[in-house]
């Protein structure tokens, strides 16, 4: 690579041109971080700061973590918390087995019906059930107000049962010949020889499941009225999009309550921390996922 | 169900051996050479118990599908109906096409709705398609590659989080008591009205939606752009191309396939915008400047009780978005492009 040549052997920009990109790039960088910064430190700043400075703080003069003892000490926050964990965790699990299976039976031939069943799963990707009618087989399924609505409507993506298909397809065949020439159970194929071929996009297609169960709002709004089995994204709508006032009692704490922004941002603090700690994970893998999909869907 | 036949897994290796082997040999057989009869069935037999346990394997996706994406195709009906929850399907009254009627009678909340979602998908087609190109090719222009790596990393990740929490954040930080109003009010200056004011709502959530999407938009942009092949531009730089004629007659060709198709997608979903983003921060500003399709059918029908109407609507938006999307499509074709999918 020559100094004037960039990598892709596009000529080398005049340096008004290169001050102008780092200042964009640095805004742009800005705007996503600073807000974050805003309410990472207004949920540890010590409530007398927060009154100060009018709800919202930037630079906390010292550290207080009393915001996410009071939500975790029981009460709304804490059991929205539990829901939405028992949520991510179960509906991960049943979509990933559901959907790995169902991609490997769509990539065998004899399958019974296999032409059928791919455009089955295709044409699912063409529409969106309508509100309404999802909204009435899930009340004649005798699922509302239970955690099962916010499972089982999102249980299997046909888009991520076409990207696993796509990518236990590419697995060289000798190998799932070689076994099925010895005898082996078709169980015995997926789960000792596709699955652990399959590692990372199996993670991927899992993290992309837990991110939609752990982000879902809108199914327990629509199927979900009794607020003891709210998931905690409705928590946060209530108590922060809409601004309603988190009492002692909702807390189930006795004591001084810490200033109602910190509150607040605490609770949005514990909505994104788990996406925040399987991003890295994600970004490693997901432009293979997303381009898989892209290119053979 | 025939149940998978795993008794002659272990033991009787030798069985089984023999049985794969006649299995290949059934399978090798010329299509043409079909049994009829008797054996047909005594061959769908053997089948069903070689392939059975696939259809065991796809049997739990299959039925979550056919329950939560293809039974609800059938709930459809109701916009048929005078629909009351407390008579159901069965016996509510047939209405024929009377709920329809609302799509050409000019009903004042249905003709917002519309307009709105119309509007709002112009104004994104227009502000927010281009925004993710321009960026990719800010970073593919980038010398290092670590730079290049760290705004990628910062700039994806909006998209992971909610919709609820791109709101909250968007609120404390416009908010009236949020950052900006805050810095401005101590500093002796008017406090600016985003969040509450009608008038701003479409450059509201238009600015949240590049805040979310716009990083995790140019992995596309960026993996066409890095198949380019580098001795295009060095070739066009020996005849003296500049940058922007480089960029003009290198880079954008090869972007066309991806920037067509992405339209196309767009195209069919024109009559979807932000549904969640939008129900959010429909109090804040008032259903009149925020109502579009899909949170119309939501208020009117789940929360206002008119069923019928509401899946009258929703059916005719899903027909429509279907209909875009093939058009769309065929259009694409006609262009000479590859399109969603081939013919």
């Amino acid at each position: 690579m020559s100094r004037q040549r960039l990598h892709n052997g596009q000529a080398l920009p005049a340096w008004p041109m290169r001050l102008l990109k780092g200042a964009i790039l640095l805004v742009v960088c800005a705007l996503v971080v600073l807000p974050f910064l805003g309410i990472v430190s207004t949920s540890i700043a010590p409530r007398a700061q927060v009154q100060a400075e009018g709800g919202f703080v930037l630079i906390p003069e010292s550290f207080t973590l009393e915001a996410y003892r009071s939500v975790l000490a029981g009460g709304v926050v804490a059991s929205a918390l539990r829901v939405s964990v028992l949520v991510t965790v179960v509906g991960t699990a049943l979509s990933l087995i559901s959907s790995t299976l169902l991609a490997y039976g769509l990539s065998r031939p004899n399958l019974i019906g296999q032409r059928f069943l791919v455009v089955f799963v295709l044409v699912s990707l063409l529409f969106t059930p309508g509100l309404i009618p999802l909204y009435l087989v899930v009340k004649q399924a005798g699922l509302l107000d239970s955690i099962w609505a916010l499972i089982l409507p999102s249980m299997v993506s046909g888009f991520n049962v076409i990207v696993l298909r796509a990518f236990f397809m590419n697995l060289p065949s000798e190998l799932t010949d070689a076994a099925r020439i010895d005898g082996a159970s078709e169980w015995q194929i997926f789960t000792r020889i596709v699955l652990p071929l399959s590692k990372a996009v199996t993670a991927v297609i899992g993290l992309f499941y837990a991110v939609s169960y752990w982000n879902a709002f809108f199914n327990a709004l629509l199927f979900i009225n009794d607020p003891s089995k709210w998931p905690l994204q409705m928590v946060l709508r209530m108590y922060v999009v809409n601004d309603g006032q988190l009492g002692q009692s909702d807390l189930a704490v006795t004591e001084n309550l810490p200033a109602q922004p910190s509150i607040q941002m605490a609770i949005l603090i514990l909505a994104m921390v788990p996406i925040l700690l399987v991003y890295p994970f994600l970004q490693r893998h997901f432009t293979k996922g997303v381009l898989t999909g892209a290119v053979k869907g | 169900m025939g149940r998978p036949t795993t008794d002659d897994g272990v033991t009787q290796s030798t069985t089984k051996t023999a049985q794969t082997t006649a299995s290949e040999t059934r399978r090798a057989e010329p299509v043409g050479k079909r049994p009829g009869g008797a054996r047909g069935r005594l061959r769908w037999r053997a089948r069903l118990r070689r392939d059975g346990i696939l259809t065991v394997f796809v049997l739990p996706g299959v039925l979550a599908l056919l329950v939560f994406q293809y039974l609800p195709l059938l709930g459809n009906v109701i916009a048929f109906q005078d629909y009351l929850p407390f008579l159901g399907i069965a016996d509510s009254p047939w209405v024929g096409l009377k709920n329809f009627e609302i799509l050409v009678n000019g009903d004042p909340a249905f003709v917002r709705a519309l307009v709105n979602t119309l509007i709002i998908t112009a104004v994104q087609t227009v502000f927010v398609f281009p925004i993710p190109i321009a960026f990719a090719l800010l970073l593919n222009s980038l010398l290092s590659e670590r730079v290049k790596r760290v705004v990628q990393s910062i700039t994806y990740l909006p998209h992971f989080l909610s919709w609820v929490v791109v709101v909250a954040v968007f609120q404390h930080v416009l908010g009236g008591s949020g950052m900006i109003n805050n810095w401005l009010r101590t500093h002796g200056h008017e406090t600016l009205d985003v969040i509450t004011n009608p008038d701003a709502f479409i450059a509201l959530i238009t600015s949240q939606v590049v805040w979310k999407d716009t990083g995790w938009a140019t992995i596309l942009f960026l993996a066409v752009l890095s198949t380019i092949d580098t001795e295009l531009y060095e070739a066009s730089s020996v005849d003296g191309a500049s940058r922007t004629r480089q960029l003009w007659h290198v880079t954008l060709p090869a972007m066309r396939g991806i920037i067509v198709l992405l339209l196309i997608l767009k195209l069919g979903d024109s009559l979807t915008v932000g549904f969640e983003q939008i129900l959010l921060q429909q109090n804040a500003v008032g259903r009149h400047a925020s109502e579009v399709l899909d949170t119309y059918v939501y208020n009117n029908g789940v929360v206002g009780g008119n069923w019928g109407v509401s899946a009258a609507v929703g059916l005719v938006k899903g027909v429509v978005g279907v209909a875009l999307v093939l058009g769309a499509n065929r259009l694409a074709h006609a262009f000479g492009e590859a399109g969603v999918y081939r013919r």
